[in-house]
């Protein structure tokens, strides 16, 4: 029963050495078992044959300024090849004396995105810098008025378009999908029975072939003379995709509300619209924040599809790039730029999906 | 304590009440679940300013029975009338008994996602119309009567039990009802916090609120509550003056449940 007090001072007492710092570090996440000392060597021996040669093809041996037969000499990357095409391949067939206005439309968009990252600048200003922005960058886009010369949709191209095409997609997609999936819960058997069977039929096919139906049969049921643009109709197509998906996520988030929140919300007397409004909804798009992302992150990348149906999104460009005689062969360059644009973009969605939870998470 | 209401047989039809005066009045219900009969034949008149609690074993359909005043449950047979507005599927009549019945639930059933403050105006704000100010004032005025007013500002996850529980009673207050019910709203927690739950109660019996209130907390109803009534299978089988309750229960489950409860 006795309990020894401690005697000496024991402030100054450090761990063993093994277990701080740099050794300890790696003793203790690295080398910890037999199987995970295994995993780590092997690791290390992969990078080795990876890294090292990268770094010599990509930075070492490569040429930066110099022009494609130069190229073909040398065995390093041939980084040339982006900024000898880069009009064409960020802006496609926009007009080269206009791309200064796809330029702008993107500045003006990247400002907004930034922007409305920061939540305590939520306001109905920055709703309405939205509504602003989003009309000059058509302005600029489509010009026609304001002595801007017309530029037709069908020379639209490039980043322009993939942004485009995902912005207003992805806005576009999450409130209908929030209203599909508030459909599929209707205590009404038409409007829950509409929605299912459009959730269902959307689900059971590929983008790829909504893509094609909205460019080769849709236009077959519309009246001779009226056309309806290709791009409105790939966006719209990607809409109703990307909604049914969403749909899907955030009747799970509505499933996981407690039974209490809506009779609490009920018996202050709030109407369904309010109680979905103010109470739930909230709270249910907060905890689908994580799979929501994920499917606006996958449905951005399947923006670049609608090449099959002959847009010259970002993708599509820079393979016509590679399809130039001149710089036929330097694909992995081209391809590399290409992915590092979509990974940023991916991953300010990503950064932004996470710091939205940390900003919304009230200790529940 | 306030014993201004004689011994009543729990039959209405003998109505010694004057019927203008009962602020509830429910006539013969019945409720399903399925093919289960939960509630069988219910009757019970409640006058403003009366105070009743209602206690029994669990599964008796005591929550039912206060769930069905303000509709969270739909009854099959019978009428319930609150305040001459007798419920239906009218969503108008719905509305406005809502408004005048608050509920205090068991599991406290604050809004996560929103502030204290803004759980006490959300009700105000969008069903009364009153301005957001305003709101703010009578929710601030709330939540000083329940002693909590410096958290208005946190949210409901990081207050305790017996916090969110007043919390959750100055909400249902800020619509100014007429009749408050309480479906076991001390047992879910922890000892040390059942007292400052309930010293709100006694506080609001003592203003005249008209409450219903499913408990075990025996010296409540003891000190408060002008009748109890005691259910079993879904019929009320004994409802009496706690004095009499206490002392001498007239019916053997009565007496059975009694001395389980008090050991
Ligand atoms: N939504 C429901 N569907 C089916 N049966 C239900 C439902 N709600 C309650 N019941 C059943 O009805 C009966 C009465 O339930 P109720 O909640 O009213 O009991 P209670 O007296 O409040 O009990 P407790 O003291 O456990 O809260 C119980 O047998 C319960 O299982
Ligand atoms: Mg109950």
């Amino acid at each position: 029963m006795a309990i020894t007090i401690p005697s000496q001072d024991h402030t100054d007492l450090k761990p063993p050495v093994t277990s701080i710092g740099a050794i300890g570090w790696i003793r203790s996440n690295l080398f910890n078992t037999w199987y995970n000392s295994l995993i780590t060597l092997v690791v290390i021996y992969v990078l080795w044959q990876v890294i090292p040669p990268f770094i010599d093809w990509s930075l070492i041996k490569s040429n930066w300024t110099s022009s494609s037969a130069e190229c073909h000499k040398s065995g390093g990357a041939c980084w040339s090849i982006i900024h000898a095409n880069i009009r064409f391949i960020i802006f496609g067939f926009y007009p080269p004396p206009e791309q200064w206005r796809p330029l702008t439309a993107m500045i003006i968009l990247f400002t907004l995105l930034i922007v409305s990252r920061n939540r305590n600048w939520w306001s109905k200003n920055l709703l309405f810098a939205w509504f602003a922005g989003m009309m000059a960058m058509g302005l600029l886009m489509t010009g026609g008025i304001f002595g801007l010369a017309a530029v037709d949709s069908a020379q639209w191209g490039g980043l322009p378009l993939t942004l485009m095409l995902s912005v207003f997609g992805l806005t576009a997609a999450y409130p209908l999908g929030v209203i599909l999936a508030l459909g599929r819960q209707s205590r009404l058997p038409v409007i829950k029975s509409l929605t299912i069977v459009y959730i269902e039929m959307i689900r059971g096919v590929p983008l790829i072939s909504l893509l094609f139906m909205s460019a080769i049969i849709f236009p077959l049921f519309l009246p001779e003379g009226v056309t309806f643009n290709k791009i409105l109709r790939a966006q719209i197509a990607i809409i109703m995709f990307t909604a049914a998906y969403v749909a899907e996520v955030v009747r799970g988030g509505l499933q996981a509300m407690p039974k209490g929140q809506y009779e609490a919300a009920d018996s202050l007397g709030l109407n369904y619209s309010q109680t979905m409004r103010l109470i739930i909804l909230p709270q249910a798009l907060k905890i689908v924040i994580p799979p929501t992302v994920s499917i606006l992150i996958s449905a951005f990348k399947d923006t670049s599809l609608v090449v099959i149906i002959a847009l010259y999104d970002l993708l599509k460009t820079t393979q016509s790039t590679l399809s130039n005689p001149q710089w036929m062969g330097f694909s992995t360059e081209a391809y590399l730029f290409v992915a590092v644009i979509y990974f940023i973009c991916c991953y300010f969605m990503s950064t932004w999906s996470r710091r939205l939870e940390e900003d919304l998470d009230t200790g529940r | 304590m306030t014993n201004n209401k004689k011994t009543e047989n729990n039959d209405p039809s003998q109505g010694k009440n004057k019927t203008d005066d009962a602020i509830i009045k429910i006539i013969g219900l019945h409720k399903w679940f399925g093919d289960f009969h939960v509630l069988k034949d219910i009757n019970l008149e409640v006058k403003t300013q009366e105070r009743i609690v209602i206690c029994g074993p669990s599964g008796s359909g005591k929550s039912t029975v206060i769930r069905c005043i303000n509709r969270l449950e739909e009854h099959q047979r019978g009428q319930i009338i609150v305040d001459g507005t007798e419920l239906s599927n009218n969503l108008k009549h719905i509305e406005k008994i809502r408004e005048e019945v608050g509920m205090v639930f068991q599991h406290f059933n604050l809004f996560p996602h929103l502030t204290i403050l803004d759980n006490l105006t959300v009700g105000p704000i969008w069903v009364k119309k009153v301005p957001r100010k305003d709101a703010e004032e009578l929710a601030m005025n709330y939540l000083e009567k329940v002693q909590i007013a410096e958290q208005a500002k946190k949210f409901p996850g990081q207050l305790s039990g017996g916090q969110q529980q007043r919390v959750a009673i100055a909400r249902s207050l800020c619509m100014k009802p007429k009749v408050m019910l309480f479906d076991e709203p001390t047992s879910a927690l922890d000892p040390e916090m059942v007292k400052e739950v309930l010293d709100v109660m006694i506080n609001l019996a003592h203003e005249g609120m008209t409450m219903i209130v499913v408990t075990h907390e025996m010296g409540f109803a003891k000190s408060v509550a002008h009748r109890v009534l005691f259910m079993d299978e879904g019929m009320i089988v004994e409802s009496n003056t706690p004095d009499q309750f206490f002392d001498h229960p007239e019916h053997e489950r009565t007496k059975l449940f009694l001395s389980q409860i008090l050991h």
